[in-house]
């Protein structure tokens, strides 16, 4: 498998990444100088990426369909002995459609953003980090190995780091980013050693490599790899069992919500699956794992979306949950990697939409974030109340809006998978649906209609141009984005060099039009049960969440995610660690303090640690042996 | 082993200038700013002398380069011969980078731990005459001046320690000073039976490592030995667990001193793996690998762990580097091409991340009075650039993609992997604790809201930027384009394992491969070390 050697036009591919890497660096190192204007530059340096990858699109698809992927050879970063790794990008159809995705939402974040953070005394730092994301996330979709793939990987994690602590003072804040990095890294150490495993078979790590050679894996180290792959995937995507830390991100400002934790860098593992589709076609049983990590964090999500009362942790749920249906969808293989990622575009489009649009609520009500302090907006609010409500049509499904042509394919792929797999994981998605149109639909009454129970004092206005502008733009594409992203099976056929021959060609296991009523049947049931909860007249919003039963109250604590890792992590860990230091300087350095003590060069701290501490250094000496023992069974028979 | 005599002596008068400059210092009469001065002036002459020597030097060779012998103790037959390969000249690289960094960043700590009229100048030509000395360390190809560096490096280390350090000072220079010349007598005994062995094999008494490395030792003979030389360089390493002198030393030592303790003199202990243990005792070699690799990664997930629940921010430091030379002893005893070339370029980096971060914890300690992490809390906002440097520093040490340290960790890793595939896996979890600490670390002091008694804290200074800039540069640097630093380790490496008679394993799923006995090409069997006609068949397969 070979890919084009970049000329012309295509080798400018690298400016993509030079324009927002030289903003960060120049807001970052160029200190208070900058203050006043610096933010203009780097909203100018997505926009500068934009236009260059609007150029480059057309000029890929000027090209045959052959040679629409293209390697920019940059130059050689690693080469000892058998490992060789360049520094290059590669440009397809598959990259592309992220790039523009990546560089469009996230210029219409920055100039958001002009008028969100314009009063923030860290204004400066917070566009560097926004510019220091783009190129990171932009190196991860153009990179052509793995392993340059894993540099924007971790890039991104450190942008998200770092945008998640941005208001640093807040204690909370520097918990949440600490989490989400942590947490990531768990991932990570899956994606780490899929190239491990991916070098130690096939001495490759480059795409071109690995695709051209995955024929000549075992099926269990092919399987493997799949499965690792996955486990980077759930870090970055927040896919359970990693979920926990995506909902804690909302501690960053808003905008950063809507960039990075939702409409681009928690799709990454979305991509990596996709981007890995020669290894995943291969791999059946993987992608079965695939297909129930995404079926089971659809429910959890959504089923924890209809229990908070923070609008952001709801949209965050909401987005673990609209993930978990892309994972699906790529996990049912060729069927589904193009309608993944027509989703996932779509998703990008309204999530961002209305992430904006809380954020521009959370501007009028002071930063509050309760709905419960919330109600009868829409008046007040017009243009976001207007914006919002496109976002809240298109991923509630309804029809002609995005999620009804995107989310429907990606239900009805799943029962066409066929079997009994696949009428459960159809039912999953189905069901999925209704519980989205239930907590999108509480979300929009809580905070658009009904009595305004707002806290004293506050006065909710409408937001700036500079915000309702992109929110506008957004809004339009959340409305007529996944038609046309459908439009003549469009994307699919571009994406069909990448990805391979996907759905519409397969047998329908249920007929289309029956599946498409009965999904809007259940999601106009989620939608009724809603109003009927919380919409009616007489219905009464209190200030305070009311008692509620066993479900409720789990839900409401995220199905105890939190409460299991600390049981089971962070406890025992933090028990070993003390542990640990306790028994250091107890073994060895008993032995030699001994020896100290008797050529001379004794201390009174010596001679204590040498009374009444025998019993402890015959403990820690056999654990250490212990320790060692294990370890050596690893290097033997591992 | 190719040994290039080069007719001008750059490897002694790179050691002789800091000597000379250590000397020009303790003459009377100068005052405090002016040996500050002196003592910059010669290790940047130092450095770049070394730099100009390092553009000399040949990547295409893989041998010893600038190398020079002469008769020193005749009658032992002890030379002073000195040369240096890749491996040795990227660590003389780190030395003269760090050794000006140090003298800048202890400007004003001479004075302030020791208020004398003498101590301005002792410090800073103790820092020259260790400059002489770990050069000299990294140059020596004659065991006995090896081990005279060796020894004699400990001597101005133990009164920088002694004499500048903190609180406990004295318990810390004395432990270790104990540790390292308890490894030494070890290795003395196993030098002075190398050393009879030539005399019975060659007919004459020798210390010259060439020569040594070709002696026929029996395999008992070659065991006890490596175990002498082993155990002296695993306590400078230092390796688990013979690792417990070092979060004192670290800790109680001046900054400066942390740096270079840390940064450079405990290389010497990995450093002499592969220059010592390896060449010199190839089957002993073989035969410890899993447990040089097993201790490794105890290493690595003791030393992380520790580290995670230190409060002190020295001790912090000094445990990580615990965790990192259990990459680095594993890199070496891979036996791969990428696990040592990962190793040596570990090394550099470690130097580099940890120099950093003790920098940067010596800023904060500086600023307020304390080395306990309780003190702080929500420094980033009182003095953005410091936070921002901690967290760099911070960011190499979990080795982030794309900073120098990801590339010699991944490099050890995969060439773990390929060898010893489940030490590997259980090493790779290391990266999530590394997280854990540099970030609970950061946390504390950085974040937050502002504790009680910073108020007034300051930002970096001039002085204080020009001192970590040039760190933290090179580790963007080195993470973007290692290239240069690979090209002089990597032929290196590979030239120690062919002595060592190892090398790569085929991949495994080369399964249509022509195949060498015992290898069923299914992945199932491990390849065990394949000679380089084996391995070039294998590749030559359906492996393409």
């Amino acid at each position: 498998m070979t890919y084009t050697a970049a000329s012309g036009l295509f080798a400018a591919t690298w400016l993509l990444l030079l324009f927002p890497l030289v903003g960060a660096a120049l807001l970052l190192l160029g200190g208070k100088a900058l203050d006043r204007a610096g933010y203009q530059f780097a909203t100018l340096m997505p926009i500068a990426s934009f236009v260059l990858a609007v150029v480059l699109f057309f000029h890929l698809k000027s090209q045959p369909t052959s040679g629409r992927a293209v390697d920019d050879h940059l130059y050689s970063w690693i080469a000892v002995g058998g490992f060789h790794v360049s520094a290059g990008l590669l440009l397809d159809p598959l990259s592309m459609i992220f790039v523009l995705l990546i560089t469009g939402v996230g210029s219409l974040i920055h100039i958001y953003s002009i008028g969100y953070m314009a009063h923030d005394p860290g204004r400066r730092r917070f566009f560097g980090y926004l510019n220091l994301f783009v190129a990171a996330m932009l190196l991860l979709v153009l990179a052509d190995s793995y392993l340059g793939l894993y540099v924007g990987w971790e890039g991104v994690g450190l942008a998200s780091y770092l945008l998640i602590a941005f208001w640093q003072y807040k204690p909370a804040a520097g918990t949440a980013a600490k989490k989400a990095f942590v947490m990531n890294r768990v991932g990570d150490v899956g994606l780490s050693l899929a190239i491990m495993l991916m070098f130690a078979t096939l001495d490759k790590v480059d795409y071109a490599g690995v695709f051209g050679g995955v024929h000549h894996i075992g099926h269990a180290d092919l399987t493997a790899i799949a499965l690792l792959l996955l486990l980077g995937a759930c870090g970055k995507s927040g896919q359970v069992p990693l979920q926990g830390w995506l909902p804690d991100a909302m501690e960053g400002p808003t905008p950063v919500s809507a960039l990075i934790h939702a409409a681009t860098m928690v799709t990454a593992g979305v991509y990596l699956i996709a981007r890995s589709a020669p290894i995943f076609d291969l791999a059946p049983e993987a992608r079965l794992v695939v297909t129930i990590v995404g079926a089971v964090t659809l429910l959890f999500g959504a089923a924890v979306g209809c229990a908070y009362d923070d609008i952001k942790k709801v949209l965050a749920y909401s987005t673990v949950s609209q993930i978990g249906y892309m994972f699906l969808a790529v996990g049912l293989g060729p069927a589904g990697y193009a309608i993944a990622i027509i989703h996932l575009v779509a998703h990008g489009f309204f999530k961002a939409t209305m992430f904006l649009g809380a954020g521009s609520v959370m501007h009028a009500m002071d930063d509050q974030v309760d709905m419960r302090r919330f109600g009868g907006l829409r008046s007040v609010m017009p243009v976001t109340f207007a914006t919002f409500l496109m976002g809240y049509l298109a991923i509630i499904g309804f029809p002609l809006w995005s999620g009804f042509w995107t989310k429907d394919k990606i239900i009805e792929a799943s029962f066409d998978k066929g079997g009994t797999s696949g009428y459960i994981l159809g039912i999953c998605a189905l069901l999925g649906a209704g519980v989205t149109a239930f907590y999108m639909t509480r979300l929009m009454i809580l905070t658009f209609f009904g009595k305004r129970r707002w806290t004293e004092g506050v006065h909710p206005h409408e937001s700036p141009v500079s915000m309702t502008a992109p929110m506008i733009v957004l809004a339009i594409g959340s409305a007529v984005g996944g038609f046309l992203l459908i439009l003549n099976g469009g994307v699919q056929h571009w994406l069909t060099p990448v990805l391979g021959k996907s759905a519409e060609e397969g047998v329908h296991t249920v007929n289309g039009t029956v599946l498409t009523i009965i999904t809007l049947l259940v999601v106009a049931g989620g939608m009724s049960g809603a109003y009927v909860a919380f919409g009616r007249p007489t219905v009464r919003i209190p200030w305070t969440p009311p008692q509620a039963g066993a479900v409720v109250t789990a839900a409401r604590r995220n199905l105890y995610g939190d409460a299991f890792n600390e049981a089971v992590f962070m406890r025992p860990g933090q028990y070993l660690t003390r542990f640990l230091v306790f028994v250091d300087g107890r073994g060895v350095d008993g032995a030699v303090g001994g020896l100290a003590a008797l050529v001379g060069g004794t201390s009174g701290r010596m001679r204590r640690a040498q009374n009444g501490f025998v019993r402890s250094y015959a403990l820690s000496m056999s654990l250490g042996a212990v320790a060692l023992v294990g370890a050596l069974l690893l290097v033997r028979f591992g | 082993m190719t040994v290039y005599h080069d007719s001008f002596p750059w490897l002694t008068i790179i050691g002789l200038i800091p000597l000379v400059g250590s000397f020009l210092l303790l003459v009377p009469g100068f005052a405090d700013l002016a040996i500050k001065r002196i003592a910059l002036l010669v290790s940047l002459v130092t450095l770049g002398w070394v730099a100009v020597m390092t553009a000399d030097y040949n990547v295409h060779k893989a041998g010893f380069q600038f190398a020079q012998s002469t008769s020193w103790i005749g009658q032992f037959g002890i030379r002073y011969a000195v040369g240096t390969d890749g491996i040795g000249l990227v660590l003389i690289l780190l030395v003269a980078v760090l050794v000006p960094v140090v003298i800048l960043a202890s400007w004003h700590d001479a004075e302030a731990a020791r208020p004398t009229a003498t101590s301005v100048r002792t410090f800073f030509s103790l820092l020259l005459a260790m400059e002489t000395l770990m050069i000299g360390v990294f140059a020596a190809t004659d065991v006995f001046l090896f081990y005279v560096f060796f020894e004699a490096m400990l001597i101005p280390m133990y009164f920088i320690i002694g004499a500048f350090g903190g609180p406990q000072r004295s318990y810390a220079a004395v432990k270790f000073l104990l540790y390292s010349l308890v490894g030494g007598l070890l290795m003395l005994a196993a030098m002075i039976g190398l050393y009879v062995q030539s005399v019975h094999q060659l007919g004459h008494g020798t210390f010259d490592i060439f020569a040594l490395e070709k002696l026929h030792l029996s395999t008992g003979l070659q065991d006890w030995l490596f175990l002498g030389f082993f155990i002296a360089f695993a306590i400078k390493a230092p390796l688990w667990p013979f690792h417990t002198w070092l979060p004192d030393a670290g800790a109680e030592s001046p900054i400066g001193g942390s740096v270079l303790l840390v940064g450079v003199l405990d290389k010497v202990g990995t450093f002499g793996f592969l220059r010592y243990c390896i060449p010199l005792f190839p089957s002993a070699s073989k035969t410890f690998a899993p447990y040089v690799v097993a201790l490794g990664i105890v290493g690595i997930l003791y030393g992380a762990l520790v580290a995670m629940a230190q409060r002190d921010l020295k001790r912090l430091v000094s445990y990580t580097s615990v965790a990192h030379f259990g990459f680095i002893a594993m890199g070496v005893f891979a036996f791969t091409s990428q696990g040592g070339t990962g190793a040596v370029l570990y090394m550099v980096n470690h130097g580099l991340s940890t120099g950093a971060l003790f920098l940067v914890v010596g800023f904060l300690i500086a600023r307020r009075g304390s080395r306990n992490i309780d003190d702080f809390g929500g420094a980033a906002k009182q003095a953005p650039i410091l936070g921002g440097a901690f967290l760099l520093a911070g960011l190499s040490s979990l080795a982030l993609p794309g900073l120098n340290s990801f590339v010699s960790e991944f490099l050890v890793l995969v060439g773990t992997f390929t060898r010893y595939r489940a030490a590997a896996v259980v090493a790779t979890v290391g990266i999530i604790l590394a997280a854990l600490y540099v970030l609970i670390a950061y946390q504390r002091t950085m974040q937050g809201p502002l504790k009680a008694g910073l108020e007034k804290m300051k930002d970096l200074d001039v002085r204080e930027i020009a001192v970590i800039s040039p760190v933290l540069a090179l580790v963007v640097v080195l993470g973007v384009y290692p290239k240069p630093l690979i090209d002089i380790i990597k032929p290196s490496v590979t030239a120690t394992y062919d002595r060592a008679n190892r090398h790569d394993p085929a991949p495994l799923d080369a399964s249509a491969c022509p195949l060498p006995g015992g290898y069923d090409g299914t992945g199932k069997t491990l390849p065990d070390f394949l000679t380089p006609a084996q391995y070039a068949a294998v590749k030559q397969g359906a492996c393409s």
